[in-house]
């Protein structure tokens, strides 16, 4: 053997304490304003930004976000739940048992339920329409904590990871389709709260930063994509792996709003808001955050 | 039973590169939980990579590797088609074997 080369937990975690900048991920944009607005945030970039960012490049070369796919997988094809059955006739909106590429085109209005569902929404109505879970045990515990990692958590990286580098089409469509986006811009700009906040507050104005963590434009076209991209995520910081709905709950956390309900239609609109605005950028699947 | 390790092994110029991601909780046995009881260590304490009945690479572990870790190396000698197993123990004796095809 010639070289060894191992990632230590010393390394990591001194790397993610110094530099909390967020990559700016490279971005496979079609639109052309994209490539001017990356190359402006290069040259503005610090020397600690752009060595968090080689850093995570190396990290997402080989995401543990694999580990999660090989298990969602697996749970997906297994016998499982009350009912002792797969999801494979799980209908993601292409149908029942399409997998691939179903993830970038959600959330979407299904006439099943008559409902607006994003990919963990839709998860979650399967394990209990098919498999004879019951909601509101899901819902109980939705989120990783210290070893635990729900279900859908693994069932949605896996199917994240069946639209790797496919374009994000989420669907507009229906009537339904158009109303959850009007919804969702309305939630993102709602304020409220006892610190008057909305998301907009922190995701609606170019060049902004908490710290050192930069944070997108959600309301413009070219950041839009990075409320798409890297998510499902593995978080370096604990090691655990989060989906949208985390993140959108973690959201309303910090402005001090009351919990949304998990797998709810408020997330489902709030998605489609921001997924219809990531359209047209190639998805690179389950990714990798500090 | 431990959860299956994702490993990749690419031949090029004579030699193997091998990329091995575990899953494991590495935990240190340094933490607390919620209650403030330690929680207990349970770590990786030696993996082995054997390829054609020989071991090319064989480490011995501690608590300062991260949780779910990755391993990188390489190797001379191997070729396409040809089989590389990477093996771990724990400190709590749970073992997990996986094999790979070198590409």
């Amino acid at each position: 053997m010639s070289s060894i080369k191992l990632r230590a937990v010393v390394a990591l975690s001194g790397l993610a304490l110094v530099c909390a900048a967020q990559a700016a991920q490279k971005e496979s944009a079609p639109p052309k304003k994209a490539a001017v607005h990356a190359k402006k945030a290069a040259a503005a970039k610090d020397p600690v930004a752009a060595d968090f960012e080689k850093f995570h490049e190396i990290m997402e070369e080989d995401s543990p976000a694999e580990l999660f796919e090989a298990k969602g997988a697996e749970m997906w094809k297994t016998k499982r739940g009350p009912k002792h059955v797969s999801l494979e006739k799980c209908n993601l909106g292409l149908g029942p048992g399409v997998v691939k590429g179903a993830y970038v085109q959600m959330p979407r209005y299904f006439a099943d339920t008559g409902q607006m569902m994003d990919a963990e929404r839709r998860i979650v109505y399967c394990m209990v329409k098919l498999q004879g879970f019951k909601e509101a045990d899901l819902a109980k515990k939705p989120f990783s904590k210290g070893s635990y990692l729900p279900d859908p958590v693994a069932l949605v990286t896996y199917v994240a990871g069946q639209s790797r580098n496919m374009k994000i089409a989420v669907p507009q469509k229906l009537p339904q389709e158009r109303a959850a986006y009007k919804l969702g811009e309305e939630i993102f700009n709602y304020r409220a709260g006892p610190w008057d906040f909305s998301c907009a507050t922190c995701h609606g104005e170019d060049n902004k930063r908490i710290r050192t963590q930069n944070l997108p434009n959600l309301a413009s076209k070219v950041d839009a994509v990075r409320a798409f991209q890297g998510w499902p995520g593995y978080r370096m910081t604990g090691g655990l792996m989060h989906t949208l709905q985390w993140r959108m709950n973690d959201c309303f956390r910090q402005q001090r709003f009351p919990e949304p309900g998990y797998a709810s239609e408020t997330i489902a609109d709030l998605l489609t808001y921001m997924g219809v605005n990531a359209n047209g950028y190639l998805y690179k699947g389950p990714g990798i955050k500090r | 039973m431990p959860d299956p390790m994702r490993i990749r092994a690419t031949a090029k110029n004579g030699e193997v590169n091998v990329k091995v991601l575990m899953a494991h909780e590495m935990e240190t046995g340094q933490r607390k939980d919620a209650a403030g009881k330690p929680i207990p260590a349970h770590f990786i304490k030696q993996v082995t990579a054997t390829w054609q009945g020989k071991v090319v690479l064989s480490a011995n572990w501690g608590t300062a590797i991260a949780k779910n870790p990755f391993l990188e190396f390489t190797f001379k000698g191997g070729k396409k088609g040809e089989k590389i197993q990477v093996t771990w123990n724990d400190n709590k004796g749970e073992k997990r074997s996986d094999e790979a095809t070198i590409n």
